[in-house]
This record gives structure tokens, C-alpha cells and sequence, in this order.
């Protein structure tokens, strides 16, 4: 147990996150948990509008306007770099523009999104953006000859114009980008859709975080470049073994590159499961059924792929008791409308938040 | 970049010439001249000689040419600095703007930078605080500043100075300072004036301003780009100024070049003329009323000049501050 709690990275626990727009509260996030791990990639996997998105904000405490987290925690253990000691901060309590959460931002946990076309700032080359995040957080240790001979720490000094360049043309040359002497002085308009992402990755491991949120980031880009982005990722994590959430609502990728998969439906985790687990032995009938919407390579051509019955409910009139039941092939009346599942161990690593795995009485 | 920079500035010599005919054709365009409205006048006092006098001045301002003759001659003059004279002051008509020009210079950047100054924070904080009630207050004096006309407003603080304060803010200065060479009292008499224009142009410039500095930022704000430069750990303060801000100032900029560099020739006219202030823009109004052709042509190439030199430096300051902009 101990050595468990140890290699814990992030907690989120019963996160609940609410949008207050004119037509009602929507629960974008509601009652969600995640775990995860030092150099762990956990994929997080759903339909659009199911609170994924939301999940990785909070966790980077910056929720847009008019949402508001208004329960649950987000554990953050967070190690010092030189002692090793970890500490623990609830990421919720931290004022969204303070001192601890901007270090944490961009220096201890990376962030790249889904639109790479727009995520550059137009005005500023890759190499300025480089710079402006190095600078916040990359700091260089002043050392000194101490007392007893042995070279002590006694400042941080942030990096010089030239120490960021080259730290710049550095990144661009791990992530892929050829001539990244030139690059690096690019403009986004500059650059293609696929090298605009591979910026953004090296904007973020620039700073050499501990973990990074990717946030369907291959989505706007297509599928020979996607296999790209997802490679050098993979690389990268293998030589830095920093964490990774990724999130995307494309099974494949998320099979290829995560080791322990979350699948969220209406802002709830509704299973969580090992990769091969999670794809041969499926627990929760949501998860079944994304399954089953997959096309397989061999199969007769003839037979018409399965959909999910039914469509994403109003988030105003949110279903009682299961949120899924309404679509749900395994609906049992006067229990999966009446109550509300709560998180079952199914199997060893395996955990569904389904009636069919749980002991109630009607 | 110098090729396109040639290629502008001979468009705009064309420009110019183009301007100043159809212009030098629109004063001419009413039936008779300054000197056909004098010599009612001189008649109407019983001027017996008033034929004579006239015609003598017909002469000598080359009125009695044909057009076009009049036209290259004034054209001509004007390349070598001489505009011509002015048939109302009787004097050069180069005299009588210089003697204007460097206190409407004062008083437009005086007002320029007053209204850029407000307008810039107020649309900014308008924008990142968003229907809060500072928005909704500068919200409310903008629109007030986009609608009511500044010549309006002037009557009413002018009523309000005069009446209320009993403080006499007409002209620049007061009448015991007006011919005095100036001295430490004479900048203090001038400062107690300056306020007045500076409030009305404040009012009434910077609404639009803010309006568009609002608009725009809120626009900008929206963008992907904010939040990953928020996921990077900026402070919230430089990511609206150097990612927000930075690119949402454009608009402002084409206003800067096209709106404000003429503007400091010719100040706001109506302003002026009820605030009494000797600036060139009463000057411009009263020659065009007067057919006093030479003084009106040579402020309206004036104020052409200055329009399409601003809107050069704004496309060149945009060229260089957003790189997508390229010039060709």
C-alpha cells in the first residue's frame, strides 16, 4: 500500500464541475474520480460533452466562465525537485491566478489541446513561445563551493535569451520538426497542422513536467499525421517517463497508447479497467456498446455496424437513477430508473458503475 | 517592402492632384465668386469706385483667367509653398495656417492622447470584466459619446463653466494672455482652457474606441491560443496583455492612421467653432462658406495629404506588428 500511495500522481475524487448558463445549471462534471500515477498513461475516453475536456481544466484549475467546480478534491502529490518530498495540495482550493497554481501549470503538468491551428498566438514564432514558457519555469540552480568542498545550491537564475534558444531548437528537433535552426524563428502561419502540434508538445515538454494532459490531440489532424504525433509522443514519454492523460473519444488511439483506460459517460466514470481488459472483457453496457460501434477489419461487409441507441441525454433533464438506462440494452425496470449505481470492483484492476455487478433491494 | 512603400506614395501624389482639381471644381462651383459677393457689399454701402476696386482685385488674383489657367497656376504656387492668398484675411494664405497650426497641433495631440489613454484600459477592463457594473457604467458613457454630437456637449459644459463654475473657458486663452509672449501664467491660462476640449474630445472620441477595444478583445479572449497561453502558467494579467490585447489592437491602429493624423490638422471643427478656439478647422469651415477658394483648396489637400500618409503608416505599423501581413 504504501509504495502505491507513493507513485500516485493525481486524485481527483468526487469532482463535481457546474456550468450556471441562462437555461439552467448543466453538471458537466458530476461526481467523477480518476487516478493517476507517475509515468502512467491513462486514457479517458467518451462522446462528446461528457465532461472529459472539463476534467483535464479542472485538474489544471482553469475552468472557463460561468463553470465553477463545486465539490469533490483533486489531490495533487506533488514532489520537490531536489529533496523528493511530496506534499499533497488540493488543486480546488488554489486561487486560479496564484503563485503555486502558475508554477504548476505548464511547469509540473503540460497541456496541449485540440486545435493546433489556433492554439499559437499568431504574433509570437515557436521559438518566442518556447522562450515565454521556459522562462516561467525552467530555472537554472546557481551553484557555490561550500564550506565543505561539496557545490551547494544557493539561487535559481531563470534562463538567458540564449539558453532558451537552444533549449527551443533542442525540443524542435525531438519532436520531429526538420531544420529546427529555422524553425524555431517560424511563425504558426508558417507551419503546417502537424507541425503546429509538434510545437505545441515542445512548448510543453519544454519545461519538463511530470505529467501531460493531451486533449484529443490529434483530432483536427488526419490520420497519417496523427500516427505521427501519437509516435513521437510515445517516444518522448519512454525518455522522460512523464504521465500522461489522454483524452480522445477514438478507441484505437487510445488502445495504442494508454495503459489503463477511464470511459466517462455524462460526467461520471462509469468504467475504468486495464487496456485488454477493458477491450475483451467489457463490464458496463455503455462500454459494451462503444465496442460493439467499432468496424472490424474481416467481418461480413453486409451486416450493419452497431450504434447506441437513443441519443445523449438533455443535460437539463438528466435521467433518474442510472443516467444511462434510457439506451441501455440491459435496462431493468424498476431498478436501473429508480437508483443510482454506485463505483463496483467487478474483477482484480476492473471497476463498473453498473446495477447489473451490484446487491440492492428495490 | 521599398518598392511597395514607392508604389503607395506615387498613388498617393495621384490621389492628391485628383483631389485638389475636383475640390478646386466644387468651390467654383456655386454661381459668382468671393469678389461678386464683395462687390454686393460695396454696393450696398454706396461704394461708387466699387467696379473699379473690384475689378483691380480680379486682376491681381487672376479671377479674370480661365479655369484651368487659375487652376495650374495655384497648383503650380502651391508645389513651391506659395498657396496663394486668402480674398477674406486679405493676407497669404500660408501665414494664416501657420499661425494656427502649431496650437491645433497642441491641442489635437493634447486630445489624442487623452482619449487613446482612456479608451485602451477602459475597453480592456470593459472587456475582461464583462457585464460587471464598471462595464456596464463605461458601457453607458460610451454609447452616450458615440451618440450625442460633439458640438452638443460642448454647449452644455460651456453652460455648465460659464453659468455654474463662472469661469470663462472660451478661446485657448484669456483676453489678457491672448497677445502676450508666453511665460509660466500664460501656459497655466492655456491648461485652464485646455480642459474643456480635452473632455469633450475624451467623451466623444474614446466611446467608439472603447467600443471596439471591447468588442475586439472579447473576441480575442475566446480564442484557443488564451488558454493554452494560461496552460503555460502566464499570469492572468499577461496573458490578456501580451496574447489578448496585443491581438486584438489592429483595428485600432487602422483608426490611428486614417482617423487620427488628419484629425490633429484639422481638429474638430464644430467643437472649435462653438468653443471659439483658433484652431485650422473654423478657418476651413468659413473659407468654404465664403467661396474663399484659395484658403479652402489649400486645407483640403492639406488634410488629403495627411489622410492618405496615415493610412500608409497604419498599414506599415500593421505589417509590423502582425506577421501574417505581408506588403507587396
Amino acid at each position: 500500500m504504501e509504495s502505491i500511495s507513493k507513485d500516485l500522481f493525481i486524485e481527483v475524487k468526487d469532482l463535481h464541475v457546474e456550468f450556471d448558463v441562462r437555461a439552467g445549471i448543466v453538471k458537466a462534471v458530476d461526481g467523477m474520480f480518476l487516478e493517476i500515477r507517475r509515468g502512467q498513461t491513462v486514457g479517458v475516453i467518451g462522446e462528446s460533452g461528457c465532461g472529459k475536456s472539463v476534467t483535464a481544466r479542472a485538474i489544471m484549475n482553469m475552468i472557463p466562465k460561468p463553470g465553477k467546480i463545486t465539490g469533490g478534491e483533486i489531490l495533487y502529490h506533488r514532489r520537490n525537485r531536489e529533496t523528493g518530498e511530496v506534499q499533497t495540495i488540493d488543486i480546488t482550493k488554489l486561487d486560479p491566478d496564484g503563485e503555486i497554481i502558475r508554477q504548476i501549470r505548464g511547469g509540473e503538468i503540460g497541456m496541449i489541446f485540440q486545435e493546433p491551428m489556433s492554439s499559437l498566438t499568431p504574433v509570437y514564432t515557436a521559438g518566442q513561445h518556447i522562450y515565454e514558457a521556459v522562462s516561467l519555469h525552467r530555472l537554472i540552480p546557481v551553484k557555490k563551493l561550500g564550506d565543505q568542498m561539496v557545490e551547494t545550491i544557493v539561487a535559481h537564475r531563470k534562463v538567458t535569451k540564449e539558453e532558451a534558444r537552444e533549449i527551443a531548437v533542442e525540443m524542435l528537433r525531438k519532436v520531429g520538426i526538420p531544420k529546427p535552426e529555422q524553425r524555431v524563428d517560424s511563425y504558426p502561419h508558417q507551419l503546417s497542422g502537424g507541425q503546429r502540434q509538434r510545437v505545441m508538445i515542445a512548448i510543453a515538454l519544454s519545461c519538463q513536467p511530470e505529467m501531460l494532459i493531451a486533449d484529443e490531440p490529434t483530432t483536427a489532424l488526419d490520420v497519417s499525421i496523427e500516427a505521427q504525433i501519437l509516435d513521437v509522443m510515445r517516444d518522448l514519454q519512454n525518455t522522460v517517463n512523464m504521465a500522461i492523460m489522454f483524452i480522445t473519444h477514438n478507441l484505437g488511439v487510445v488502445a495504442e497508447m494508454a495503459e489503463e483506460i477511464v470511459v466517462m459517460y455524462m460526467g461520471k466514470q462509469v468504467e475504468r479497467a486495464r487496456v485488454v481488459d477493458l477491450f475483451y472483457k467489457p463490464k458496463h453496457p455503455y462500454t459494451q456498446a462503444l465496442l460493439r460501434s467499432i468496424p472490424r477489419i474481416g467481418k461480413k461487409s453486409d451486416v450493419r455496424l452497431a450504434t447506441i441507441e437513443g441519443m445523449v441525454p438533455d443535460p437539463f433533464h438528466l435521467p433518474t437513477g442510472c443516467v444511462f438506462h434510457p439506451r441501455c440494452p440491459m435496462f431493468m425496470p424498476g431498478k436501473c430508473d429508480k437508483i443510482e449505481p454506485s463505483n463496483i470492483q467487478v474483477d482484480d484492476h476492473h471497476w463498473a458503475r453498473c446495477l447489473l455487478y451490484e446487491e440492492v433491494k428495490v | 517592402m521599398v518598392n511597395y512603400i514607392l508604389r503607395r506614395l506615387g498613388y498617393a501624389v495621384i490621389l492628391t492632384v485628383l483631389v485638389s482639381f475636383v475640390g478646386f471644381v466644387i468651390i467654383k462651383l456655386p454661381p459668382g465668386d468671393f469678389l461678386t459677393q464683395k462687390l454686393e457689399q460695396l454696393r450696398a454701402r454706396g461704394d461708387r469706385s466699387a467696379e473699379a476696386q473690384i475689378e483691380a482685385l480680379r486682376a491681381k488674383y487672376g479671377l479674370d483667367k480661365p479655369f484651368m489657367e487659375q487652376y495650374t497656376t495655384w497648383a503650380v504656387g502651391f508645389l513651391k509653398g506659395d498657396f496663394g492668398e486668402s480674398f477674406a484675411y486679405e493676407r497669404p494664405v500660408r501665414d494664416l495656417l501657420g499661425e494656427r497650426l502649431w496650437l491645433t497641433v497642441i491641442l489635437s495631440v493634447a486630445t489624442l492622447i487623452v482619449v487613446w489613454a482612456l479608451a485602451i484600459p477602459l475597453g480592456v477592463y470593459s472587456a475582461v470584466r464583462q457585464y460587471s457594473l464598471g462595464d456596464q457604467i463605461i458601457t453607458t458613457i460610451s454609447f452616450i459619446g458615440l451618440g450625442m454630437p460633439g458640438f452638443l456637449l460642448a454647449l452644455l459644459i460651456l453652460y455648465f463653466a460659464i453659468v455654474v463654475l463662472n469661469q470663462d473657458v472660451l478661446g485657448l486663452f484669456s483676453p489678457q494672455y491672448q497677445d502676450a509672449p508666453w511665460s509660466i501664467g500664460k501656459v497655466l491660462d492655456l491648461l485652464q482652457h485646455l480642459w474643456v476640449p480635452a473632455i469633450i474630445s475624451a467623451v466623444t472620441g474614446a466611446g467608439g474606441l472603447i467600443r471596439i477595444m471591447r468588442g475586439n478583445l472579447l473576441d480575442t479572449l475566446g480564442q484557443p491560443f488564451i488558454e493554452a497561453a494560461r496552460a503555460r502558467g502566464l499570469k492572468n494579467r499577461d496573458v490578456i496583455w501580451k496574447h489578448g490585447v496585443r491581438m486584438a489592437i489592429n483595428p485600432l491602429i487602422v483608426i490611428l492612421g486614417s482617423e487620427a493624423l488628419p484629425g490633429i490638422i484639422s481638429g474638430n471643427a464644430l467643437v472649435s467653432i462653438v468653443l471659439n478656439l483658433p484652431t485650422i478647422g473654423p478657418l476651413f469651415v468659413q473659407a468654404l462658406r465664403q467661396l474663399d477658394m484659395y484658403l479652402a483648396g489649400t486645407c483640403l489637400v492639406i488634410f488629403t495629404i495627411l489622410l492618405m500618409l496615415g493610412n500608409l503608416l497604419s498599414d506599415l505599423m500593421l505589417a509590423w506588428l502582425d506577421p501574417r501581413i505581408r506588403l507587396e
